[in-house]
C-alpha cells in the first residue's frame, strides 16, 4: 500500500481539524435574532433598522403587577419604581407616581415662557396681552375654568395650558391609588426604559432579570402577587433563550436519531464512528469558515448543522457500499461529486442573501459539504479496512426492490400529484406568502396577547409612524425638530395627523429659547403694557404681580438644559427620541394618526412632501409596519430570484455532466414534482409561506438531487445486486434526513420548524418520486 | 398639570351639573312625588344664563347657552357666549368640542368614580334613593311648587372642590343650580324651559 500519501492525508486532515478547533475556540456565538435582520442598503432602510437598534422601541419594557388588591398593587408599584430607579440600569421608570407628576407640573409651569410655542414679540404687545388675557377670562367660566383659575394670577396669558395642549391626544393610563393601573383596574402598570440599546441582548436580559429580582425582594408582598413583562426586548431575550435551549436539544436529538439509524443498519460501532467522521469534520470546517468570514456564528446556523448530518452521512453510507465492492468506484465517485456540485449550486444563492443569517447558512453548508465529501474520499479509505464486511442487507434489499419495482408502475402518480399540487398553488394565488412579520417571530400567542393588553393599559405610544433624521450635534437636532414641528403643526391643522411628540416641546434649542427670552419686554415696559392691556378687562394689575415677576425671571434665566429635566417624565421624551450615536444624533418624532382604525391611518407621502420644506437632509417619514414588511418582501423576492438562478445552474451542471437531455430530465422531473407537492401540501394545510419555507425548498432541491442522481446512475449501469444495495442505502440516507429535519419541524421556533417541515416532506417526496420515475430494471 | 387631570376635573365639574339637573328627587316619601314628576321627562330644551363669581375677577362672568336632555342618558350643554363650546354626554362618553380645537372625548369607564355617579343617577331615576345618598347628604325644603334641594358631597374627591350644590325648581322644572366652591367662588345658573315632552 502507498503508505506515505496516506499519512500525508491523515496529517493534513488532523492539522485542519486542529486549526478549525482553534478558530472555533475564539469564536463568538450569538443567538439573538439580529442576524436575521436584513442589512439595509438604502438610507431610508438604514434609518428603519437604526430605529430598531437604537430607538425607543427596543428599550421599552412594559411591566404589570398582578394579584393582591388594588391598594397593595399600587404600593408595590411605587416601591418597585423607586428601587429600579436606583439601579442606574434604566434611563427612567414611569408609574404615574404623584412625585413625578408634581415635578412635571413644576417644570412646565416654571419654564412656560421658554417652552410655550406662542412666545413671540407680538405676544407681549398691548394688543397681544389684551387678547390673551381676555381669552383666559372667558375660559374661567368654561369647562377648564377650575384649572385656569388656579393659574390665572401668574399665568394670565394661558401659556401653561397652551404648551400642554401640544401633548393633547396622547392617552395616559388611568390612575388608581396614586399609581398607573390597567383599564380594568386589575393590574398595576409601569414603563421602564433601559439605558442599554435594544440590540444589546445581554444587557436587556440583565435588566429584565433585575426587574424580576427586585420585585421578588419587595417587602409586604402578598403571596399571589406577581410581575409580568412585555416589550420588544423581553421578546428578544425570550426568543434567545428558546433558541439556545432548542438548538442544543434539537441538535442532540437529531444526532441520536442518526446514530440509532446507522447502528440499526450496520450493527457495528466502529463503522458508525467512521461514518460520522465526514459529518463531524464538515461541521467543524463549516463553523470555522462561518466564524472566519462573519466574525461570529449564529445559534441558528449551528442548528442547521443538521442539514449536513442529513446529507454528509449519506456520503459515508454510499462509501461503505462502494468499499464493500458492490459499486463501480469511478462511476460511484462521479455521482458523488456531481451530487456535491448540485447541492453547492443549490446552497450558493444563500451566500448572496441580504440576511447575514442566511449567508452564514450558505457558507456553513457549502464549506461543510465539500469538507465532508473530501474526508469521505481521501480520509475514510485510509482508515476503513480494505475488506469491509457489511451486514447482509439483502433481505430488506429484496423487499425494497420489489416495492420499488412495483413503484415504477406508478409513473403517472408523481405527475398527477404534482398537477394537483400545482392546482392548489394556483388556487392560492395572491395568498401564498405570509406578509405578517410575526410569522417569523418565535413569540407565543399568549405572550402576544399580554403584550397587547399591557400596551392598551399603558396607552403605550403607538410608534408605527415616525419622522426620523440625523444631525451632527444636539442643538442642530433640536433646531431640526423645531423646523419639522412647524410643518407638522400645519399638518395637524389640516387633520393629516392628529399630533406628534417632539423632544423640542420640552427642551427647545438654545436659539429658540434665546428668541423667546428676547421677546419678553423688560420690567418697566412689561408693567406699562400690562396696565394698558387691562383697560376694559375686569382684572386689576395688582392681582397680576406674580405674572410680572415671573416674566422677568424667565427673561434673565440661563437657557434650559437637559439636566433641568432630571426626574421628570419629560426627560424620557428627550432621552428616548434624541439618540446619541457614535458620530451624530438621531432624532425621532413619533406621529399620531388621525384615525388609527382606518386602512391607511396616515398618508406618509403627504407628510414626507410637506417636510421637504424643512430642507433637512435625509429627513424621512417611516411607517414601521409597512416599511419593514416591504423590506422583508424585497428580501423574499431576492431569495426567490437567487433560487431560480441556482436551479438553472443545477440543470446546466447536470446537462454538462450527464451529456444527455433525457437523462437530465429524468433527474430533474422528480425534483420539480416534489417541490411542487411540498408547496401544495403546505398551502393546503393552511400555512402561508415565509422566506424560510423558500430556503427549505432550496434544500429540498440540494438534497433531493442526490437521490435522483443515484437512482438515475444506478439505472444506467448497475447490476441487480448493486441496485438493491443502492436502494437500501438511499432509504437509510433518506430516513436520516427526514428524521433529523422532522425533529427541526417540531421546534416551536417558526424559523426552524418552517425549514424542518419543508425539508423532511420534500426529502421524502424526492426519494419516492426518484424511485418511481427511475429507469428501473429496464435499464439493465 | 397633566392633560388627564384637566379632563378629569372637567368631567367631574360637568358631571356635577349633569347630576344636578335630574336631581331634584331626594327626600324619601315627600320627594318620591317630585321624582316621579321628573322621571316623566322624556326630553326637554332650555336656555341658561350662568353667572360665575370669581375672587380674582372684579365682576361676575356671564355665559349663556342652551341645554337639552333626551331620556334616559343624553345631555347637551351648548355655550354660546362668551366662548362657544359644546359638551355632550351620551351614555358613558363625554365629548367636548371647541371651535378650532381638537375634539376631546372621554370615556367615563376610565374614571370609575365618575361612572359610579352616573350609575347612581340612573339608579335614582329608577327610584333608588340609597345610591344617591352614598355620594351626597341631601336636604329638601319648600313645597312641590317651589322646592329647594341642597346636596353636600360626602366623598373627598368632590368635597375638595365643591362645598355644596343648591338646586331649586317648581314641579318638574329645574329653575336654578348654584355651585359653591371650596375657595369661596360660586356660580348661579338660571334655567328657562323652552319646551318639554312628557
Amino acid at each position: 500500500m502507498k503508505l506515505r500519501p496516506q499519512r500525508l492525508v491523515l496529517g493534513l486532515w488532523l492539522g485542519l481539524l486542529l486549526a478549525c478547533g482553534l478558530v472555533i475556540a475564539k469564536t463568538r456565538f450569538v443567538s439573538d435574532l439580529s442576524a436575521f435582520m436584513p442589512k439595509a442598503p438604502s438610507a431610508r432602510q438604514r434609518l428603519l433598522v437604526d430605529q430598531f437598534q437604537y430607538g425607543i422601541i427596543g428599550r421599552l419594557i412594559m411591566i404589570g403587577i398582578e394579584g393582591g388588591d388594588a391598594a397593595g398593587r399600587a404600593k408595590l408599584s411605587q416601591e418597585l419604581a423607586n428601587r429600579l430607579r436606583k439601579t442606574r440600569m434604566f434611563m427612567g421608570v414611569q408609574n404615574g407616581d404623584s412625585a413625578t407628576e408634581q415635578r412635571d407640573r413644576a417644570y412646565f409651569f416654571d419654564n412656560r415662557y421658554l417652552l410655550s410655542p406662542d412666545i413671540t414679540p407680538a405676544h407681549f404687545t398691548v394688543q397681544g396681552l389684551h387678547s390673551a388675557i381676555k381669552n383666559s377670562i372667558d375660559a374661567l367660566s368654561g369647562d377648564t375654568g377650575l384649572i385656569v383659575k388656579q393659574l390665572f394670577t401668574r399665568d394670565p396669558t394661558g401659556e401653561t395650558l397652551r404648551l400642554l395642549d401640544q401633548f393633547g391626544g396622547s392617552s395616559q393610563p388611568r390612575s388608581l391609588h396614586g399609581a398607573w393601573a390597567s383599564r380594568d383596574g386589575k393590574r398595576a402598570v409601569l414603563l421602564a426604559y433601559t439605558h442599554a440599546s435594544g440590540t444589546d441582548i445581554e444587557a436587556q436580559a440583565r435588566a429584565i432579570e433585575a426587574i424580576r429580582k427586585t420585585f421578588k425582594r419587595l417587602p409586604d408582598r402578598q403571596a399571589n402577587s406577581r410581575v409580568v413583562m412585555s416589550g420588544t426586548s423581553v421578546f428578544a431575550v425570550k426568543s434567545r433563550n428558546t433558541i439556545q435551549g432548542q438548538v442544543t436539544r434539537l441538535a442532540s436529538a437529531s444526532l441520536l436519531l442518526v446514530v440509532f439509524l446507522l447502528l440499526l443498519v450496520y450493527r457495528s460501532p466502529s463503522l458508525l464512528a467512521f461514518g460520522l467522521l465526514p459529518v463531524l469534520s464538515g461541521a467543524l470546517v463549516g463553523i470555522a469558515s462561518v466564524s472566519l468570514s462573519f466574525g461570529q456564528v449564529h445559534g441558528l446556523t449551528l442548528g442547521f448543522g443538521t442539514t449536513l448530518i442529513g446529507e454528509a452521512v449519506d456520503y459515508s453510507i454510499y462509501f461503505y457500499l462502494q468499499r464493500a465492492g458492490q459499486l463501480n468506484p469511478g462511476h460511484f465517485w462521479r455521482t458523488i461529486w456531481l451530487g456535491v456540485a448540485t447541492s453547492t449550486a443549490g446552497f450558493a444563492p444563500l451566500l448572496f442573501s441580504g440576511f447575514p443569517g442566511l449567508a452564514q447558512l450558505g457558507v456553513y453548508s457549502i464549506s461543510g459539504l465539500i469538507a465532508a465529501a473530501l474526508v469521505t474520499r481521501y480520509v475514510l479509505p485510509a482508515l476503513v479496512p480494505q475488506q469491509l464486511k457489511l451486514r447482509d442487507l439483502s433481505r430488506p434489499g429484496f423487499a425494497l426492490d420489489r416495492l420499488f419495482d412495483f413503484a415504477t408502475r406508478l409513473r403517472w402518480l408523481p405527475l398527477l400529484l404534482a398537477l394537483a399540487a400545482a392546482g392548489v398553488v394556483f388556487a392560492h394565488a395572491g395568498k401564498i406568502w405570509n406578509r405578517n412579520l410575526s410569522a417569523l417571530s418565535p413569540i407565543s400567542k399568549t405572550d402576544q396577547r399580554l403584550d397587547q393588553q399591557l400596551r392598551g393599559d399603558l396607552g403605550a405610544p403607538d410608534l408605527r409612524f415616525m419622522v426620523a433624521f440625523s444631525a451632527p450635534n444636539k442643538e442642530l437636532a433640536l433646531e431640526g425638530a423645531e423646523k419639522a414641528g412647524q410643518v407638522l403643526r400645519g399638518l395637524m391643522y389640516k387633520q393629516v395627523i392628529a399630533g406628534f411628540s417632539s423632544p423640542a416641546f420640552v427642551l427647545p434649542s438654545r436659539t429658540l429659547q434665546r428668541d423667546r427670552q428676547a421677546a419678553i419686554p423688560d420690567a418697566q415696559q412689561a408693567r406699562q403694557r400690562l396696565r394698558q392691556a387691562l383697560v376694559g378687562l375686569p382684572v386689576r394689575i395688582d392681582r397680576l404681580q406674580g405674572f410680572l415677576s415671573d416674566l422677568q425671571a424667565a427673561r434673565m434665566r440661563k437657557p434650559l438644559r437637559r439636566t433641568d429635566l432630571d426626574g421628570t417624565s419629560a426627560a424620557l421624551l428627550v432621552d428616548s427620541l434624541l439618540i446619541h450615536r457614535a458620530s451624530d444624533y438621531l432624532m425621532l418624532i413619533p406621529l399620531r394618526p388621525s384615525d388609527k382604525s382606518a386602512k391607511v391611518p396616515l398618508d406618509i407621502n403627504r407628510v414626507q412632501a410637506a417636510l421637504q420644506a424643512t430642507r433637512l437632509k435625509h429627513i424621512v417619514v417611516i411607517d414601521l409596519l409597512e416599511d419593514s414588511t416591504s423590506l422583508f418582501r424585497n428580501y423574499r423576492n431576492e431569495v426567490l430570484l437567487l433560487s431560480e438562478l441556482g436551479c438553472l445552474v443545477i440543470i446546466a451542471l447536470l446537462l454538462a455532466a450527464l451529456k444527455s437531455a433525457s437523462r437530465t430530465l429524468r433527474v430533474v422531473t422528480p425534483l420539480v414534482c416534489s417541490v411542487t407537492c411540498v408547496t401544495g401540501v403546505l398551502l393546503q394545510g393552511g400555512t402561508r409561506l415565509t422566506i424560510m419555507h423558500l430556503v427549505g425548498l432550496l434544500l429540498v432541491v440540494a438534497i433531493g438531487s442526490n437521490y435522483a442522481l443515484f437512482f438515475e446512475s444506478c439505472g444506467q449501469t448497475a447490476t441487480a445486486a448493486e441496485r438493491r444495495r443502492m436502494q437500501v442505502s438511499l432509504v437509510v440516507a433518506n430516513l436520516t434526513t427526514v428524521g433529523s429535519f422532522g425533529i427541526l419541524g417540531l421546534s416551536s421556533i417558526p424559523v426552524l420548524s418552517a425549514v424542518g417541515i419543508t425539508v423532511s416532506l420534500g426529502a421524502l417526496f424526492s426519494l419516492l418520486f426518484a424511485a418511481i420515475l427511475s429507469p428501473g430494471k429496464t435499464g439493465l | 398639570m397633566k392633560h388627564s387631570d384637566l379632563i378629569r376635573t372637567t368631567a367631574i365639574a360637568w358631571l356635577i351639573f349633569v347630576i344636578a339637573v335630574p336631581f331634584a328627587y331626594a327626600k324619601d316619601a315627600q320627594l318620591m312625588q317630585l321624582m316621579q314628576l321628573l322621571a316623566q321627562n322624556k326630553s326637554a330644551k332650555a336656555t341658561f344664563v350662568e353667572r360665575t363669581y370669581i375672587g380674582i375677577v372684579d365682576r361676575p362672568l356671564v355665559s349663556t347657552g342652551d341645554l337639552s336632555f333626551v331620556a334616559p342618558d343624553s345631555l347637551e350643554k351648548r355655550v354660546l357666549t362668551p366662548k362657544p363650546e359644546l359638551l355632550i354626554l351620551r351614555g358613558d362618553t363625554l365629548t367636548i368640542e371647541r371651535p378650532g380645537k381638537r375634539r376631546i372625548r372621554v370615556s367615563l369607564e376610565e374614571y370609575p368614580e365618575i361612572s359610579a355617579f352616573i350609575e347612581s343617577i340612573r339608579g335614582t331615576l329608577a327610584g333608588d334613593l340609597s345610591a344617591l345618598k352614598t355620594f351626597y347628604a341631601l336636604q329638601l325644603t319648600g313645597s312641590i311648587k317651589n322646592w329647594r334641594l341642597v346636596l353636600t358631597p360626602k366623598q373627598q374627591r368632590l368635597s375638595r372642590i365643591f362645598r355644596r350644590i343648591r338646586i331649586s325648581g317648581s314641579r318638574a322644572d329645574v329653575k336654578t343650580i348654584e355651585l359653591d366652591q371650596r375657595d369661596g367662588d360660586h356660580s348661579v345658573m338660571v334655567i328657562t324651559q323652552v319646551s318639554h315632552n312628557r
